[in-house]
């Protein structure tokens, strides 16, 4: 009876990709531990996130993705209702605009634009009988670009470059044309002369920094040089757990949120490293044969933008840690401290959940 | 339908390719960022590993209590103690000004302290701690510790603080320390000496301070210390102990010292004695003096303009770095120049009618005594201070022969006594006149070189030195101060030896002639026979005056009639027992007058004491209040020439 129950509650579950994500938060809760200065309360509010999370993603996962579908434009319209709100009524912390009050409740419309982004765009492009047309493009574009430039506008830039990639994503995979993205590729470079100036000055002097940490070692730069000693004096097998100097004598700074990884290669080093990007790996691959395998236009674009949205995160943080991109403010997905970026990555990996145990036996 | 499925099946094969695509990519890029970990943390893990342990760990300098200086009886002359400052980093506090306002009303902070504070300010860098405030009582220290919570980056600290018990007594003896300045770092970079300074505010300035740094301050002990970001010691991971600075032992007597300095009063001038069997120096006198305590938390511009303006210039080490023309006191080293050069050698004598004139010249070289002393042979000139003697056998030895004798003796060279700054005086010489000036040598010069006028130049160190050497029948032994360096707990002691400088080949009857002349001098009939009175043992000494403005020729002098600061300098040389001297002495009293009278009573308080453990009577001092009242506005430097 209680088995038949388990079995029902945890109908629409993929083993393997909770296996992955549950090892992995533990490891992130272990790190987190660390770089909190051994905070029990860090712990603690840090377990209340994840389950709420893990709540939620339950519940993704178990709504079909025809509903999905169905949500999509609506979800997408609010979320872009919403970001125009915050433009014009948000209020401002750190310099930055990205909350709304709604008088009961404060919330960040970008992080419902997370989730939106593939899913309009997925919609859209299922929508389109046969081989996508030069204009699906286009409107898709729009589509993608106008959200984008109103996160950019807050400015948040670390979830602008995400919304942007999830929606580039679903582009990509519906078939845009290598053409065009070699194209659009030589045409972004070719206008950053003129993109420079409409970056923010903190933007453009993080950039700055990113070439030259050494140009301001106790400023701007002093993240990035804290983050790459870290790393650096971890060695192969790192300091231990609880024992990195760099971490544990306040060096680093943003160590339980955005540079919790340095935290984590300053301790396991480089062997840690390689099975964390392992782990990662593993559920990165998941995600493209989920994606692979989904029976609908729909699913097979939302699961392949959500995967590989998963990988950029990844692949952002990792870069801005160890200092090959820019600190844009991304962090370390299922191991960052922070409740908003937890519900997030795991409501989409829900849906992708929903979508490999939503098939059904004949192929629409 | 058919093509529907195919279109399908066509759009899952594109997918999938680029699915795959995609994959390859994702594992692509982990490898690259796998690579950069590995050139980070395999590559470059030592670069990073020394950079990690740098901020980590702190080298925290514990700096070595100063040695003590002690006198030859173990009276302490210079020590340290604690004392509560009240410091400021200015790096952490936000208004500077409000801050300073606000402790004011827990710690009184006056102008003085403000603008002391300004100028350590400008000195140091802004995240050193900058003492507002020093020697805080304990009430004043608990007061603000009560509120110190309002007042970041301000904090009570306890600092080793130099302090000289006697305050002016031997100042320019003892000297004192004062904040490493610029000039301080250069030269202790240039003696690699800087690393172990870290941490020290203070270094020796003068006097004994300065000339036995290297062994006062001792090693600078470490702390390896764990910090965090902001700078906090959490643990101490290693820590080597510092070395004490060693403690000097003087051959000084402060008693002494303090005899010969109160023997001044008021007056201007230098005391030398020494031991002339060892060549310890018994007291080292300089007056004015000061208070060398005032240097040592910096002077206030105050103190500093009162003491650096003075006409009597307190501040000029007066033994070593004051040149005077040294008079008659030059008479029996001149005498036993003649002698060993085989000049009136015994039983010549010359008839003095009271002035002496070189052949072809009618120019009067006049003696002291109007109308002369008559008979006078080599002992009784030296008794009576012939001048009209020493002008003869002087131009009969000739300039040459006459400076490189005395030069035996120590004039026109450094003493090499253990404290910086030694003026090596002036010996005049044909070739440096030549030199100087552009101007041949004059025989007139040679004339009055024999009775200590002229260009020479010499220091009371150089005289007392002179004294001693011939006290001791021409054997020169190395002044010093220092006769003991303690080492610390365990080490050995490090003992001055007496060491033989020079030994001047003399035949022992010369010697016996100027020696009978310089005891003569104190007994009845010679010039400074009250010098001598009631003394139960035997004094050779020799009287001398400077002269510090020429006098025209037919014109008496008359000290009436001179302002105080342009009358003549009194010289005054002896060692006693004459029969087997401990001591040798020499004083100078600047514009005091004749040397019999003013400078001898000083050095015989000083013999008596040394000689005779007796400590002088309550003097009333009016004479010398009124000497020391007579203003004089006109400035002039102790280098006095004479004018002939």
């Amino acid at each position: 009876m209680i088995n038949h129950l388990l079995k029902q509650l945890a109908k629409h579950l993929d083993s393997f990709l909770l296996a992955c994500l549950l090892i992995t938060m533990l490891v992130g809760l272990f790190v987190l531990y660390s770089a909190s200065g051994q905070s029990f309360e860090r712990i603690f509010s840090q377990c209340i996130n994840i389950i709420v999370a893990l709540a939620l993603m339950w519940g993704a996962a178990n709504i079909s993705p025809h509903k999905l579908e169905r949500i999509a434009m609506p979800l997408y319209a609010v979320g872009v209702f919403l970001l125009i709100g915050v433009a014009l009524f948000g209020s401002i912390s750190h310099g930055a605009r990205r909350w709304l009050n709604l008088g009961v409740m404060q919330i960040q419309p970008s992080e419902i634009m997370r989730i939106a982004m593939p899913m309009m765009l997925a919609y859209y492009f299922s929508r389109q009988a046969g081989k996508p047309k030069l204009t699906d493009f286009a409107i898709g574009g729009l589509l993608l670009v106008v959200p984008v430039l109103l996160i950019m506008k807050q400015p948040d830039l670390g979830t602008a470059i995400l919304v942007a990639a999830s929606g580039f994503y679903v582009l990509f995979l519906a078939g845009l044309s290598w053409k065009w993205l070699v194209g659009g590729l030589i045409t972004f470079a070719a206008s950053t002369p003129i993109l420079w100036p409409l970056l923010h000055d903190y933007q453009r002097r993080r950039i700055e920094i990113l070439l030259d940490p050494t140009q301001d070692p106790l400023g701007a730069g002093y993240h990035t040089i804290q983050a790459i000693i870290a790393l650096g004096s971890g060695g192969i097998a790192g300091k231990g757990w609880l024992n990195g100097t760099q971490a544990q004598l306040d060096f680093l700074p943003e160590r339980t949120t955005d540079f919790i990884f340095a935290v984590f290669g300053e301790e396991f080093g480089l062997l840690g490293i390689l099975l964390l990007l392992g782990v990662f790996s593993l559920i990165i691959m998941r995600g493209l044969v989920i994606a692979s395998q989904a029976q609908s236009t729909f699913s097979r674009l939302l699961a392949g933008s959500i995967t590989l949205t998963f990988f950029t995160y990844v692949f952002v943080n990792m870069g801005m840690v160890s200092g090959v991109l820019p600190v844009v403010g991304v962090p370390l997905p299922l191991i960052s401290y922070g409740g908003t970026s937890m519900v997030t990555i795991l409501l989409s990996f829900g849906i992708l959940m929903s979508i490999q145990t939503h098939k059904t036996l004949v192929a629409r | 339908m058919r093509s529907e499925v195919k279109n399908h099946l066509h759009e899952q094969y594109h997918f999938k390719l680029r699915l795959g695509f995609t994959g390859f990519a994702v594992i692509g890029l982990f490898v690259l960022l796998a690579l950069r970990f590995f050139y980070l943390q395999i590559t470059q893990y030592t670069h990073y590993q020394t950079l990690a342990e740098n901020n980590r760990i702190s080298l925290v300098p514990i700096v070595p209590n100063r040695g003590l200086i002690l006198d030859r009886n173990g009276v302490v002359l210079a020590h340290n103690f604690f004392v509560y400052t009240l410091e400021i980093t200015p790096s952490k506090v936000k208004d500077l000004e409000s801050t300073i306002v606000g402790i004011s009303q827990f710690v009184e902070i006056s102008a003085l302290d403000r603008k002391r504070f300004n100028k350590f300010r400008a000195q140091s860098r802004n995240f050193e701690s900058i003492p507002i405030r020093t020697h805080l009582n304990e009430i004043e220290a608990a007061k603000f510790a009560v509120n110190h919570y309002r007042f970041p980056g301000v904090e009570i600290k306890t600092r080793l603080f130099r302090h000289y018990p006697l305050g002016k007594l031997g100042s320019h003896m003892v000297g004192y320390i004062g904040r490493i300045n610029e000039a301080d770092v250069a030269s202790l970079e240039k003696a690699d000496a800087l690393s172990n300074y870290k941490g020290s505010d203070h270094i020796g300035k003068s006097g004994l301070e300065q000339s036995y740094e290297s062994y006062l301050h001792g090693t600078t002990g470490f702390q390896q210390v764990e910090i965090d970001a902001d700078g906090h010691a959490v643990r101490v991971l290693s820590s080597t102990a510092p070395t004490p600075g060693d403690n000097l032992i003087l051959s000084a007597d402060s008693k002494m010292q303090e005899i010969a300095e109160t023997a001044f009063g008021e007056r201007r001038g230098a005391l030398v004695a020494i031991n002339p069997k060892t060549g310890e120096v018994l007291s080292f006198v300089s007056q004015p003096n000061f208070d060398a305590n005032l240097f040592v938390d910096g002077i206030d511009t105050d103190n500093w303009k009162m003491l650096n303006d003075s006409l009597d210039k307190p501040l000029i080490n007066r033994p070593l770095r004051g040149v005077y023309p040294p008079g008659s006191t030059f008479k029996p080293f001149v005498a036993l120049a003649g002698l060993e050069n085989g000049k009136r050698l015994p039983p010549f004598s010359i008839s003095d009618n009271g002035f002496f004139t070189l052949p072809n010249s009618t120019h009067h070289y006049r003696d002291w005594k109007p109308g002369g002393h008559g008979k006078v042979d080599m002992q009784r000139a030296i008794t009576i201070s012939c001048d009209t003697f020493f002008y003869g056998l002087a131009m009969d030895l000739g300039i040459d022969k006459l400076t490189t004798f005395v030069g035996h003796f120590g004039f026109g060279h450094l003493s090499g006594l253990d404290i910086q700054g030694e003026n090596a005086g002036l010996l005049p010489t044909p070739d440096w006149k030549q030199r100087r000036f552009k101007q041949p040598w004059y025989q007139g010069e040679t004339v009055i070189t024999g009775i200590g006028q002229g260009y020479t130049l010499v220091t009371p160190m150089q005289l007392a030195q002179a004294t001693a050497i011939l006290a001791n029948n021409g054997v020169a032994m190395k002044p010093h101060l220092v006769t003991k360096i303690q080492k610390g707990i365990g080490a050995e002691n490090f003992i001055v030896t007496p060491r033989v400088q020079e030994k001047i080949v003399l035949n022992p009857e010369n010697l016996e002639i100027v020696k009978r002349g310089m005891i003569d001098v104190t007994l009845p009939g010679g010039t400074a026979a009250s010098i001598g009175a009631n003394a139960p043992y035997s004094i050779a000494a020799k009287t001398g005056t400077a002269q510090v403005v020429g006098i025209k020729q037919n014109e008496k002098y008359n000290a009436g009639n001179i302002d105080e600061r342009h009358r003549d300098h009194a010289l005054f040389i002896a060692y006693a027992p004459a029969e087997d001297p401990t001591i040798a002495i020499a004083v100078i009293v600047e514009n005091g007058g004749h040397g019999g009278s003013a400078a001898g009573p000083i050095a015989r308080k000083v013999m008596d004491y040394y000689l005779l453990g007796k400590l002088p009577a309550v003097e009333t001092g009016g004479a010398d209040k009124k000497l020391a009242a007579s203003t004089a506005n006109i400035s002039r430097p102790i280098q006095e020439e004479y004018h002939d």
